[in-house]
């Protein structure tokens, strides 16, 4: 019955896309993070989205997604002068994280509509389940 | 003239399972949505539906690394790739507005085929106790 196996999809992509919104949201949250080298510095986190293949099926479907890797941004943090921050260096500057708070705020509102997507297939085969259960009665 | 339940509740079984088939391909689109060069699927429910009367002809499996070709299953449609509106960057062919509207469409087609088969149940019902 292929229906049941929407649960395990639409469940994956939940998970992954809350996977991607934790990362959005430390990402937002250490925006503002200074360090004292450009290798301490905090880099913005990205998921890696793959497809999960299933080998047992004839047609080799796929069955849903998960993250295969949290990259970091190779982006070059920002070198701020600061003398007066505790991290400061010798030369008073600080390294702010390379966050982009504009890219971290249209991922938030791609992986929410991607989550409220897998949230209505869900509830779609539930009820049509719910119903077949139903039929002849 | 004797009733072949099979043959009564046939096209609407077969309907059923190209529908929950179809809504699964649909929730694999849609669960891979950002996911880069991921390519979307989806059946011809027509097709489908039309290959239901006919004998399929399959090639034997005997051996576990025998590969089917999905004719052992006559109620398995064969997934077809979708060709995209608007290609992406990322190589994805996945269009959230389509793959939604298509399970909307999907869900109506599934529950109306129950429908049809609940009135078929009731009138055999109807049939044994005499609308007793």
């Amino acid at each position: 019955m292929s229906l049941f196996r929407v649960f395990d999809i639409a469940g994956s992509a939940m998970s992954a896309q809350s996977v991607r919104l934790n990362t959005t949201a430390s990402n937002l949250a250490n925006a503002n993070t200074a360090a004292g080298s450009a290798d301490e510095a905090y880099r913005a986190r990205q998921p890696v989205f793959q497809t999960v293949l299933n080998q047992q099926a004839m047609d080799n479907s796929s069955a849903g997604v998960r993250v295969a890797d949290v990259i970091e941004s190779q982006a070059a943090p920002l070198r701020v002068h600061q003398p007066g921050h505790p991290a400061a260096d010798e030369q008073g500057y600080v390294y702010m994280s390379n966050v982009n708070a504009v890219d971290e705020l249209v991922n938030m509102i791609s992986a929410s509509r991607s989550y409220q997507n897998s949230v209505e297939v869900l509830n779609t085969s539930k009820e049509l389940l719910l119903r077949t259960l139903t039929l002849g009665q | 003239m004797p009733l072949d339940i099979d043959s009564h509740f046939a096209v609407h079984a077969r309907a059923l399972s190209v529908a929950s088939q179809r809504l699964k391909l649909l929730a694999d689109n849609l669960a891979n949505a950002d996911t880069p060069h991921y390519k979307a699927r989806d059946i011809d429910f027509a097709a489908a539906m039309q290959n239901a009367g006919k004998d399929q002809v399959a090639l034997q499996t005997t051996r576990a690394g025998h590969i089917s070709e999905g004719g052992d299953n006559p109620n398995h449609a064969q997934p077809l790739y979708r060709v995209p509106d608007q290609p992406s960057m990322d190589g994805n062919t996945v269009d959230s507005q389509k793959e939604s509207a298509a399970v909307a469409e999907t869900a109506v087609r599934y529950q109306s085929t129950l429908t049809f088969l609940n009135s078929r149940i009731r009138g055999l019902r109807l049939a044994i106790t005499g609308g007793r």
